[in-house]
């Protein structure tokens, strides 16, 4: 029963090694991966039902005894994020088949894109710090050979810095770990939440903390550290950008959220202070970019940075509405952020350009196109009935009671900018009159609306169904406030 | 023995953090090892040094040698020198499209 919990990572890992073989036969590949992706979203569905049900799966690797061997944490966190990270890839997989031309697709993509897939659900699953950073390297090796995938000009300038970045967090990473080792003399999550609570935090631990924030932010585009992200997400084709912008800096906030809700938690005048402030930072300077740039798609890869501002805000106020809100929200913008970069790749691939001064009337050849886009937009800056509203209206709900007042005002602000940063490409590039200077280059669109489109689904299902996800969502926080439920879940015999 | 370590580790941060802010490309990933290199030291030193020992504990053995910052430093060891040896054909192709190894000049604009 217990081995339920590493399928999630060995399915995709398996798929890929298998591609890597076929790769010479391309139909043969493309078929496999569409085969793999939806047996894989109805097997972490299945085990998402189970854990959900029935309580936290925990995998002891080799039938060690928790503190000593490898463990995996199948906890309704950990699944929920994990089920929504293979709908992005199910989404990706055949947006993939659209989009990308067939030289990258034959020189490894698929392979390369099961193995991020099995990255991230590692990273989601694992239960000791240090396999977190063997996850973290996975799906970065992964990522850096997605980014320089076709090997333009701007691929290689670009990814040179973003694989340089991670590889001094990664090296921080492992250094902040053997410092936490050698202070508590563990690396398994639930027996440092314990151990920590036993010392009461003292200055040492605090500072390792911090420490570990620095590795985090990096990896999840935190103020000040997300200079690398809005050009290094552009460069690479629009199902690579969708990956890394729906993924992988959502498993920085995963991990923040996990380490500052189980292990750091005695100290909060000082780590959850600092997550607070950097929160408001990451707001405004975000959605600053957002509005500094008329290139449709970096205007998508900015409005990355203030939605983890608000994911921060939420871990940073740390009351049960709050963190409920933040686990909403991750939720929410993993869908909402590919969905996202699908539309505005399928924009930029009809108008031939991806500078919106030169795009306009988009909507009259393509309805369909326009109307997806104006719900997205709206979805994205937390308009009611969308997704993003619930997860909003939690998270700034627990900051004005907890008095962040200035936060929970920066907050809303954001928001609107947000909407204004979106509503722009929509005003100018859909609306209007075509502009006779710049002629569309008309490429098909049809096979890229439709997995935006069946993402958007569940961006109005989590909006309208709320009632459905949102008391699991609610337990789980509940849960988080309080590390023992979840050192009790995994210590149990 | 811990100390002399600790100071070696930090001597190759020092160096190598210096490294990667060159402006050549094949710096950068001299300064990455480095770093890494100081990363594996201190793993090694915070299992706490004890020389001629083994890392077993069974009964009656009561000196051994903390056995889990070997396992974790091999990880670590295998994954950077996949990702040097990755950043090295790496460098060597942006070097061949972009005409230059200069970080300076590797700063562009918008891609259009």
């Amino acid at each position: 029963m217990s081995n339920l919990a590493i399928l999630p990572i060995l399915l995709p890992l398996l798929t890929g090694i298998i591609l890597v073989f076929l790769n010479k036969r391309l139909p043969l590949v493309r078929l496999i991966t569409r085969i793999m992706v939806l047996v894989n979203l109805a097997v972490v569905s299945i085990i998402a039902f189970n854990v959900i049900q029935n309580g936290t799966i925990v995998l002891k690797a080799g039938d060690w005894t928790v503190p000593y061997g490898i463990v995996l944490v199948a906890d309704p966190l950990a699944m929920l994020l994990v089920v929504t990270a293979n709908i992005i890839s199910v989404a990706c997989a055949f947006y993939a088949f659209k989009s990308l031309d067939e030289q990258r697709e034959r020189y490894y993509f698929y392979p390369l894109f099961q193995l991020l897939i099995a990255g991230v659900s590692g990273a989601f699953l694992t239960g000791d710090l240090f396999n977190l950073f063997v996850f973290f390297e996975v799906l970065l090796i992964a990522s850096y050979g997605l980014i320089v995938l076709g090997g333009t000009k701007e691929q290689f300038r670009e990814s040179f810095k973003y694989i340089i970045i991670n590889l001094f967090s990664s090296m921080l990473f492992v250094t902040t770990v053997s410092f936490l080792y050698a202070v508590v003399g563990t690396v398994n999550m639930a027996q440092l939440a314990e151990r920590v609570g036993e010392v009461q935090q003292d200055g040492v631990l605090t500072t390792i903390a911090i420490l570990l924030l620095i590795v985090f932010a990096t990896k999840g585009a935190l103020f000040p550290l997300y200079f690398w992200l809005p050009k290094s997400y552009t460069v690479p084709p629009t199902v690579i950008s969708a990956l890394f912008g729906a993924l992988l800096t959502k498993v920085g906030v995963y991990s923040i959220l996990r380490v500052f809700s189980l292990i750091f938690v005695y100290n909060l005048s000082v780590t959850h202070q600092i997550l607070l402030i950097l929160a408001g930072f990451t707001l405004v300077f975000g959605v600053i970019g957002a509005l500094s740039t008329n290139n449709v798609q970096l205007i998508i890869a900015y409005n990355i940075i203030p939605a983890v501002g608000y994911m921060i805000l939420g871990i940073g106020v740390f009351s049960a509405t709050a963190l409920a809100g933040t686990v909403y929200y991750l939720l929410h913008d993993m869908i909402i952020k590919a969905a996202l970069f699908f539309l505005v790749g399928a924009m930029v691939a009809y108008a031939g350009t991806s500078d919106l001064r030169k795009m306009g009337g988009i909507i009259k050849n393509q309805p369909l196109l326009g109307w997806l886009f104006f719900i997205a937009a709206l979805a994205l800056a937390g308009l009611p009935p969308f997704s993003g509203f619930i997860g909003k209206l939690l998270i700034l709900r627990g900051a004005f009671e907890e008095g962040h007042y200035v936060l929970g005002i920066i907050g809303l602000m954001t928001s609107l900018l947000i909407l204004l940063s979106v509503i722009r490409i929509f005003i100018n590039g859909f609306w209007g009159e075509p502009k006779s200077e710049y002629v569309p280059s008309g490429n098909p669109i049809k096979g890229k609306i439709l997995p935006a489109a069946f993402l958007l689904v569940f961006t109005v299902f989590l909006g309208l169904g709320a009632e459905f996800v949102y008391p699991t969502v609610q337990t789980i926080a509940d849960q988080m406030v309080d590390p023992i439920n979840y050192i009790d879940s995994v210590m149990k015999e | 023995m811990e100390i002399i370590m600790s100071v070696l580790a930090g001597m190759l941060f020092t160096a190598g953090v210096y490294m990667i802010l060159q402006k050549q490309i094949l710096k950068i990933i001299i300064g990455t090892a480095l770093l890494s290199h100081g990363a594996h030291l201190f793993i090694i030193t915070m299992g706490k040094l004890n020389r001629g020992k083994p890392p077993i504990l069974s009964e009656g053995v009561t000196s051994y040698v903390d056995p889990l910052p070997q396992a974790l430093i091999l990880t670590s060891i295998v994954i950077s020198f996949g990702v040097t040896s990755f950043l090295l054909v790496l460098a060597y192709r942006t070097y061949q499209t972009n005409g230059t190894d200069n970080m300076e000049k590797l700063r562009g604009n918008d891609n259009e």
